[in-house]
C-alpha cells in the first residue's frame, strides 16, 4: 500500500514539474529557425476579403518579382474598417511582437504609433527610392511630422463623394448629373425629393458615415482653408460658422433613415439607395467614400445604376485618406521590409494594387490608362485638386479624436441637440488639436 | 513524531494532485489580475491621456480611476450595465422557471422540448448577435424588417418599436432579449434538476395534508429551490457584467445607446490607452467580486455548519 502511494506521489510530482516548465518555455508563437525568419517579411493588414484582398495580391506578385530573396507572409486580419485589426496590432506592438510592416492610415492616425515609438523614421528609404519627388507636395506636407516621414502611401481614396440613384431623382424632376452648388442647395433638393414622396431622401449609416457627413458639411460651408484649420488649431470649433454648419448637418440628418444607428454603410446602400431593383429604392443620395464602385461591382449591378459627384460645396477639394505601410521598431527583418516599402511606393506596385482595389495611386506620375471609368476621373481630379484630410479615416487627427467625435455624433443622432454636439466637438478639439506637436 | 509523518502522508498526495492547478491558477488568474491592477496605476496611456510631465511607466496612483469616474460617458455606461443586468437576470430567471415549471410535471416529448430550449446556449453569442441585429432592426415604417415586420404580419402592429435605438438610457434593455433567449434554457435546466431532486414523498405529504397546487409550489417546492435560484442569480449576474460579443454584434462600439464598460475597455485598448483599459477591467472585477465573494462565503459557512 505504501509503495503504491509513493509511486503515485512521484508521478504527480513529475507531472507538476513538466506542467510548470512547459508554461515557461514558450515565448514565441512562431516556430522558425533563424535562417527562415530572416527571409520572411510578415505584413499585417486588414485586407482579407474582396477587392482589397485582390489589390494586395497584385502587390504581392510585384514583391515576388522585385524582392525574390524574401518570402511574403500574409498576416491579414478580417474586418472592413480595421477596428479589430488595430486592436490586435496595438496588443502585438505592446507585447514586443511587431510584424515586419503594418498597414496604417497615413496622417493623424499614424501619429499615435510615432508618439509611442513604434515606427521607424523612413525618410532615408523615401529619398533612396526617389519617392520624395513622386508624391504630390501637399500630400507629403500632410504626412510629414516634425520633418520626418514614417510611412509609404499605397493608395488614395476620396471621402467627399455623393452617390446618386438617378431613377429616384427623376421622380422629383431633378437632374442627377448636376451637383448642387452648395449645402443649402442640396438641402433644397432633399426637400423636393421628400415632397415628391421619396421616404428617406438621404441614406445614412452609423459611426464613421455620420462623421463623414458632418465633415463634408463643414468642408462645404467653411471652405478648404478654414476646414484644414479645424484640425491644427487655427480654426475654432465654437465659431458661428461651425454652428451654422452643424445646423445644416442637423437638417441633412432629418432627411435620413431612422434606423441609421443599426446599420453599416453597405447595408444602408443595399436597403435604401441601390436595392436589387433600383426602381424600388426609397433613398436618393448617400455620402460615402469612393470604395462604393467596388462594392456595387461586387453586387453585380451595372455602372449605369448610379451617378456621382463631389459633395456639394466641395468641388475641387480632394478629401483624402491613404492606406500606407510602415517600418515598425523591433521588426525582425528590416531589410526585407525596406524592399517591401520600395514595392509599395513604386509605380508598378501601385498600379497592380489600385487597379483592382478601387482606389487611385498616390504617386503624381501615375497614368490612368487601363483603369475603370471612376478611377480615371478620380486621377484627373487628384492632379488638380486642393487637399483636405479626413478625421473619420485617420488622415486629419489621431484615433482617439475620431472615437470621441463618433461617440458625440451617436448622441446627436438620439437628441439632435446642436449646442451639446458643438460643446463635445470643442472639448475634443481642445484635447487633440495639438496632435502634431505632441509627437515624439 | 509518528503523528506528524502520518498527517503528511494524509494530505501530501492530495496537495501534489492539486498543485499544478494551484500554480496555473495562481499565475494565470491571480498573477495576471495583479499585473493588470499594477498597469492600471501607471501612466501607460496615449499621450493625450497621460498625466503631464510624468513618464509612461511611472505610478500615478488612482488617477486613471478618478478620471474614469468623472467622465459622464463612463457613468452612462455603468447605468447601462445596471439596466441590462436587471432586465437580463429577471428575464432569464422568469423564462427559465417558466419552462422548468411547464416541463417538470412530465410531458410527452419532454426530451424534445428540453433540447429546443437548451439549444440556443450552444450557439456562439456573436453569431446569434448578428442574426438578432437583423431581427431587432429599428425601422417601423414601410421598410420594416425583422421582429417589427413579424408583428405587422400577425396583426400585432402596435408592438412595433425602435428597440435599442428608442432611448439613449433605456434602449439597452432591448439587448437583454437576445441574451435571455440564449441563457434561459440553461436556467431551465438548473431548475428542472432542482425540481427533480426534491423527494416525491414531500409532494405526497403535502397533497395528503390538503395543499392545493399553488400552495404546494409556494410553500413546499420553491423554498427547496432557493439555493439553486441563488446560484442561478450569481451566474446570470456575472455573465451580464461580462456581456460583450452580443453588444459588439448588434450595435458595435462608440455607440451612446449601448455603451457598457466591457466595450469601453475594447475601444480604449484600440486607442492604446492601456492603463485606462486596465482600470475598467479592475472596476468590472470589483463589481463581479461584490456578487461572487458573499456567495462563496455564504456557501463555505453552510458547508462548515453541515
Amino acid at each position: 500500500m505504501t509503495r503504491v502511494r509513493t509511486k503515485v506521489a512521484v508521478v504527480l510530482a513529475a507531472t507538476a514539474l513538466v506542467a510548470v516548465s512547459a508554461c515557461s518555455s514558450s515565448d514565441t508563437n512562431k516556430p522558425s529557425g533563424t535562417g527562415a525568419a530572416v527571409k520572411n517579411v510578415e505584413v499585417f493588414t486588414w485586407w482579407a476579403a474582396g477587392g482589397e484582398k485582390a489589390g494586395l495580391d497584385g502587390m504581392i506578385s510585384v514583391f515576388k518579382k522585385d524582392c525574390s530573396q524574401y518570402t511574403f507572409v500574409n498576416a491579414a486580419v478580417a474586418g472592413g474598417g480595421g477596428d479589430k485589426a488595430k486592436t490586435l496590432l496595438a496588443n502585438n506592438l505592446k507585447a514586443g511582437n511587431a510584424p515586419d510592416s503594418f498597414q496604417a492610415h497615413a496622417g493623424g492616425e499614424l501619429s499615435d504609433y510615432i508618439a509611442n515609438g513604434q515606427v521607424e523614421d523612413i525618410t532615408a528609404v523615401f529619398k533612396a527610392a526617389g519617392l520624395d519627388t513622386a508624391f504630390p507636395k501637399d500630400l507629403l506636407d500632410q504626412i510629414t511630422v516634425a520633418g520626418k516621414v514614417y510611412s509609404v502611401p499605397a493608395d488614395i481614396h476620396r471621402a467627399n463623394m455623393v452617390w446618386v440613384n438617378p431613377l429616384v431623382l427623376k421622380k422629383a424632376k431633378l437632374d442627377p448629373a448636376k451637383a448642387p452648388a452648395t449645402v443649402k442647395d442640396w438641402i433644397a433638393d432633399l426637400a423636393k425629393l421628400k415632397a415628391a414622396g421619396v421616404a428617406t431622401p438621404l441614406a445614412l449609416s452609423k459611426g464613421f458615415a455620420e462623421e463623414m457627413l458632418l465633415e463634408s458639411t463643414l468642408l462645404g460651408d467653411l471652405g478648404v482653408d478654414k476646414f484644414n484649420g479645424l484640425y491644427d488649431g487655427k480654426t475654432k470649433w465654437d465659431g458661428a460658422d461651425v454652428t451654422a454648419a452643424i445646423n445644416d448637418y442637423k437638417t441633412l440628418v432629418s432627411y435620413s433613415n431612422t434606423d441609421r444607428e443599426t446599420m453599416d454603410w453597405d447595408a444602408a446602400m443595399s436597403k435604401y439607395l441601390l436595392p436589387t431593383d433600383p426602381k424600388t429604392a426609397t433613398g436618393g443620395y448617400q455620402l460615402m467614400g469612393d470604395w462604393v464602385p467596388a462594392q456595387i461591382l461586387s453586387l453585380k449591378m451595372p455602372e449605369s445604376s448610379y451617378m456621382y459627384w463631389p459633395a456639394p460645396g466641395t468641388d475641387g477639394v480632394y478629401q483624402w485618406l491613404s492606406d500606407s505601410f510602415t517600418l515598425p521598431k523591433g521588426a525582425k527583418n528590416p531589410e526585407g521590409d525596406k524592399c517591401w516599402l520600395k514595392v509599395v511606393g513604386s509605380a508598378e506596385g501601385q498600379k497592380a494594387f489600385n487597379l483592382v482595389k478601387g482606389s487611385i495611386p498616390a504617386r503624381s506620375d501615375a497614368t490612368s490608362e487601363g483603369y475603370p471609368k471612376y478611377q480615371q476621373w478620380a486621377m484627373e481630379q487628384w492632379k488638380a485638386a486642393k487637399l483636405a484630410p479626413s478625421l473619420a479615416h485617420g488622415s486629419a487627427g489621431p484615433g482617439a479624436w475620431n472615437n470621441d467625435v463618433q461617440t458625440a455624433l451617436s448622441a446627436f443622432s438620439a437628441n439632435s441637440d446642436v449646442p451639446t454636439l458643438q460643446k463635445s466637438l470643442v472639448a475634443a478639439a481642445g484635447k487633440y488639436a495639438n496632435w502634431r506637436s505632441t509627437v515624439g | 513524531m509518528k503523528r506528524k509523518i502520518r498527517s503528511v502522508r494524509t494530505w501530501g498526495p492530495g496537495l501534489l494532485l492539486v498543485s499544478p492547478s494551484i500554480l496555473l491558477i495562481g499565475f494565470f488568474v491571480y498573477g495576471l489580475i495583479g499585473w493588470s491592477a499594477n498597469i492600471s496605476t501607471t501612466n501607460q496611456n496615449s499621450r493625450f491621456e497621460r498625466t503631464a510631465g510624468t513618464a509612461a511607466d511611472a505610478h500615478i496612483g488612482l488617477a486613471n480611476y478618478t478620471n474614469l469616474f468623472s467622465s459622464p460617458d463612463f457613468i452612462q455606461s455603468l447605468k447601462h450595465l445596471g439596466i441590462l443586468a436587471v432586465f437580463y437576470i429577471v428575464g432569464a430567471l422568469f423564462f427559465g422557471m417558466l419552462w422548468a415549471l411547464l416541463l417538470e410535471k412530465g410531458v410527452r416529448a419532454e426530451g424534445l422540448f428540453r433540447a429546443v430550449y437548451l439549444f440556443p446556449m450552444a450557439v456562439s453569442m456573436f453569431a446569434s448577435g448578428v442574426v438578432w441585429n437583423w431581427l431587432l432592426n429599428s425601422d417601423t415604417g414601410a421598410g420594416a424588417s425583422g421582429l417589427n415586420q413579424l408583428f405587422e404580419m400577425v396583426g400585432l402592429g402596435f408592438l412595433k418599436n425602435h428597440w435599442w435605438v428608442s432611448s439613449p438610457t433605456w434602449g439597452i434593455a432591448a439587448i437583454a432579449i437576445p441574451a435571455v433567449w440564449q441563457l434561459s434554457g440553461y436556467i431551465m435546466a438548473l431548475f428542472l434538476a432542482g425540481f427533480r431532486g426534491i423527494p416525491a414523498d414531500l409532494r405526497e405529504a403535502a397533497r395528503i395534508d390538503g395543499a392545493s397546487e399553488f400552495q404546494l409550489y409556494r410553500h413546499v417546492l420553491f423554498p427547496q429551490l432557493s439555493p439553486i435560484a441563488l446560484s442561478a442569480l450569481i451566474i446570470l449576474g456575472h455573465m451580464s457584467l461580462k456581456m460583450f460579443d452580443i453588444i459588439m454584434a448588434i450595435s458595435g462600439e462608440k455607440n451612446v445607446y449601448t455603451s457598457v464598460p466591457m466595450v469601453t475597455m475594447w475601444t480604449l485598448t484600440g486607442q492604446q490607452d492601456f492603463a485606462r483599459a486596465a482600470a475598467v477591467a479592475i472596476i468590472l472585477l470589483v463589481f463581479v467580486g461584490f456578487l461572487v465573494v458573499p456567495y462563496l462565503v455564504h456557501n463555505a459557512r453552510q458547508e462548515k455548519n453541515t
